[in-house]
């Protein structure tokens, strides 16, 4: 909520979102009832509670309409190639330690053809927010079947349902070594806003992943009604099991959504252990990069 | 040679309008111009604040209609849910909600 | 000392190296490690790269020196990593550099449209074995000649250098970032085998003798600056990211702002400067050696290890009383048009020796414009020419 200005003024009151989105590209593309747009509401509302310095957190997004996301946030950010936002972002936190890099993208981008770079980069826990907006399909190009989409489903390459067992994310990313793992869907604003609050002044590889709808394809291809149906079917459909065994947090089609925070550990980031490494291997002789970066400053 | 003509497409749109009404803990704003209808305030509102309205924005949505001002609580549910930021509440600047409890006041 | 005719003619006013990168002396050192020892020079301090030979030891120096110059390398997974962590890297104001070889940098080569389309300066370094596809690993090829031309999608402008020597590819890869930050594109040091694996005298001259060009950052406030406003030069100011510019940038065709603008005449404008950038830059940029080309009858064009090689069979030819001239591609794009179709107006023929089938020659062929005749010399790879074929091609083509 915005602060009162003075009731009855006549200046217009801002929304509250203003200080984290371009709002000179509002209204955004994402389709009616789309849920991407909760997440990106919660994301903003998280980065002004969490008091963190604006100026030093960067965003990057890959391809699909999630990946649309990095347009629309008003901090330095990254549209990058499909599936490499998070080597990207890599690039970014040791260039500049001491930026706060988000990554913000969807389930086809990361985990699809991303999936290599997630596994890599959980295991290095490299410290990355990484925010992933889960609605079972490849949004952008139409509506095709992606490693999250649940067993029957249909969708543009499956058009008879799909047959492929799909990931279980948050699983997934506990098994190569996440420090942070949580699930909410975009119906759980409160809660999505608090662990994204949270997440941003932990350390090492935080993954959230928010079930979010997509009405026109994943709704429309297997006749869920709309994005509002399908809010409606979280709102009915989940359970809170902080600490669950991620093992058992896999969804299928329609099924009971597991949501809550699964990991939450303290462990040395890439940059921790790599500097400690080389302190004890080196001694004084080990010259770290500076937080500030690697630029070379005029030598005259 | 002379310096490349700038080209801004959609250059910075004007402030959007906003439609003001009181509630008992301050205003409910509405910007119908953004509304997309997806009608996730108007179902998820616990107070029943909202209807979609019979009227069409500039893209032809319905944007939500205020029919029961004096029951908004500021709770904040439809400004966080919106996905088009298209409505939010102004209030009296309470402490601000600390992480432990979440959005609602 | 003379400053390079590239760094006279950007008016671009360079620096001194950081003493702590450069490891002043006289070494014997191969083409690998002397290139890893020129980024160090330069100023590098991320590397992302993945183990591919005969490129390897470029990282394996690197990973050893780094954490006492001050800089980060990491190991990516592959070679689409490394390249997007670059890319990434470079937009922090911090020099950076990937190493590969032909199959990584196939994989390299969306990140490398990335790169030109977000005009991002970073060197990626090519030394390349013979191929296709797996081919030699171990064994040498001058086969991705036209790739570093063309290898991503699109329209774009690339700068490609190719170093003779290890000495070359320690003042090379200096030259590569200098070339990089005035023109903000990737440039690739097209490198071979050969030279990469060959031990030679280095000297690496005192921090204060290396000249570098700096990152140059905007002076502009944030609320004037466009991040992709370009004046007369074609190459717009640059920032990086935690500096407070909150800038957005995409590999989507984009205004002045850097945001999304999907239309017809923001691609017209934009995609035209990315090719001008260079195209109308080429002259300050372009650099060849020539030896005895007046008054010749044959001029053998050749570059890396391959001109090395010639020189010998231009030797021989010369030997034989024929009046050759050899015009050495120290940087091979962009291609020296105008030199050739000055040469072609005056000399019966141009012979290409190269370790492929025929790539840099159809330049020539295409500058020429049929004034001389072009006579390639190919080497399916594997190893390096033999000086007498050269000659018996210059001398066939001086008939």
């Amino acid at each position: 909520m915005s602060p009162l200005i003075q009731l009855g003024t006549t200046e217009t009151p801002e929304h509250p979102i203003t200080p984290y989105i371009r709002m000179d590209r509002m209204p955004h593309i994402w389709c009616p009832t789309c849920g991407i747009g909760t997440v990106l509401k919660c994301y903003g509302t998280a980065l002004g509670r969490s008091k963190l310095d604006l100026d030093k957190v960067s965003v990057v997004s890959g391809i699909g309409c999630t990946g649309r996301v990095a347009g629309y946030v008003k901090m330095d950010s990254f549209h990058s190639t499909h599936g490499r936002a998070l080597p990207f972002a890599t690039g970014l936190k040791l260039g500049r330690p001491e930026l706060n890099v988000t990554v913000f993208s969807g389930d086809g981008d990361l985990i699809g053809i991303g999936g290599n770079h997630f596994i890599h980069a959980a295991r290095r826990n490299m410290d990355l927010l990484v925010i992933l907006v889960n609605n079972f399909i490849y949004g952008m190009t139409g509506g095709q079947n992606a490693p999250t989409t649940p067993l029957g489903a249909r969708s543009s390459t499956m058009p008879l349902g799909n047959f492929e067992r799909p990931f279980n994310l948050p699983h997934l990313a506990a098994t190569c070594g996440a420090a942070y793992v949580a699930r909410w869907t975009s119906m759980h604003t409160a809660q999505m806003t608090r662990t994204f609050t949270e997440a941003l002044k932990r350390k090492g590889f935080r993954f959230i992943e928010v079930i979010a709808p997509c009405s026109t394809l994943y709704a429309r291809l297997n006749k869920l009604g709309t994005g509002l149906d399908l809010m409606t079917y979280y709102r009915d459909n989940f359970e809170i099991k902080n600490k669950a065994d991620t093992r058992e947090l896999d969804l299928d089609f329609q099924s009971k959504i597991i949501c809550g925070k699964f990991v939450d550990e303290e462990r040395p980031t890439f940059l921790e252990a790599m500097e400690a490494h080389y302190r004890d291997a080196l001694g004084d002789k080990y010259v770290p990069m500076p937080p500030e970066g690697g630029m070379l400053h005029g030598q005259d | 040679m002379k310096p490349i003509e700038g080209i801004e497409h959609e250059p910075q749109s004007k402030v959007p309008d906003v439609e003001r009404v009181p509630v008992p803990d301050g205003e409910l704003c509405i910007i119908p111009d953004w509304c997309k209808g997806c009608g996730f305030c108007v179902e998820f509102c616990p107070r029943h604040v909202l209807v979609s309205s019979e009227a069409f924005n500039r893209k032809g949505y319905h944007p939500p209609k205020v029919v029961n001002p004096e029951s908004c609580k500021n709770c904040d549910l439809c400004e966080m849910i919106c996905p088009d930021f298209a409505i939010f509440t102004v209030g009296v600047p309470e402490a601000v909600p600390d992480e432990e409890s979440g959005g609602a006041k | 000392m003379t400053r390079a005719h590239y760094l006279e003619a950007s008016g671009v006013r360079p620096v001194k190296a950081d003493p702590r990168g450069v490891l002043a002396g006289t070494h014997y050192l191969d083409g690998d490690f002397a290139c890893g020892e020129g980024a160090m020079a330069a100023g590098c301090r991320f590397v992302a790269g993945y183990p591919i030979t005969p490129s390897t030891e470029v990282v394996e120096r690197i990973g050893r020196r780094f954490p006492t110059v001050g800089g980060i390398f990491i190991q990516m997974e592959d070679e689409l990593a490394s390249m997007a962590a670059v890319v990434g890297g470079s937009w922090t104001g911090t020099k950076c550099m990937t190493v590969t070889s032909g199959p990584g940098f196939s994989l390299m080569m969306e990140n490398i449209g990335l790169a030109a389309m977000m005009e991002t300066p970073v060197v990626v370094v090519d030394v390349q074995r013979a191929g296709p596809s797996t081919g030699l690993p171990t064994m040498v090829g001058q086969g991705d000649m036209m790739q570093a031309r063309w290898g991503s999608h699109g329209d774009y402008g690339v700068i490609a250098l190719s170093p003779r020597s290890p000495q070359e590819a320690f003042d090379l890869t200096i030259d590569a970032f200098n070339l990089a930050e005035l023109y903000r594109v990737p440039v690739l040091l097209m490198m071979d085998e050969c030279v990469g694996h060959m031990t030679e005298k280095v000297v690496i001259p005192p921090a204060d003798q290396i000249e570098v060009v700096p990152r140059r950052l905007t002076k502009l406030s944030p609320a004037e600056y466009r991040p992709y406003r370009a004046g007369e030069s074609l190459v717009p100011e640059m920032i990086r990211a935690g500096d407070g510019y909150r800038f957005h940038t995409t590999g989507l065709t984009h205004d002045e702002r850097g945001y999304p603008a999907m239309t017809i005449e923001t691609q017209q404008v934009l995609v035209r400067r990315l090719v001008d950038k260079l195209r109308l830059n080429a002259d300050k940029i372009i650099r060849v050696e020539e030896d005895q080309t007046a008054g010749a009858d044959v001029v053998v064009v050749s570059y890396g290890i391959t001109s090395r090689v010639a020189q010998l069979g231009v030797e021989l030819a010369r030997q034989q009383g024929a009046k050759v001239g050899t015009l050495r591609l120290v940087v091979c794009w962009p291609f020296p048009e105008a030199r050739i179709r000055e040469l072609a107006r005056g000399i019966k023929a141009f012979v290409v020796p190269e370790i492929n089938f025929g790539q840099m020659s159809l330049e020539v062929e295409r500058c020429a414009a049929g004034q001389a005749a072009t006579i390639g010399v190919p080497h399916a790879g594997g190893g390096v020419h033999d000086p007498e074929e050269v000659c018996r091609a210059i001398l066939g083509a001086a008939r």
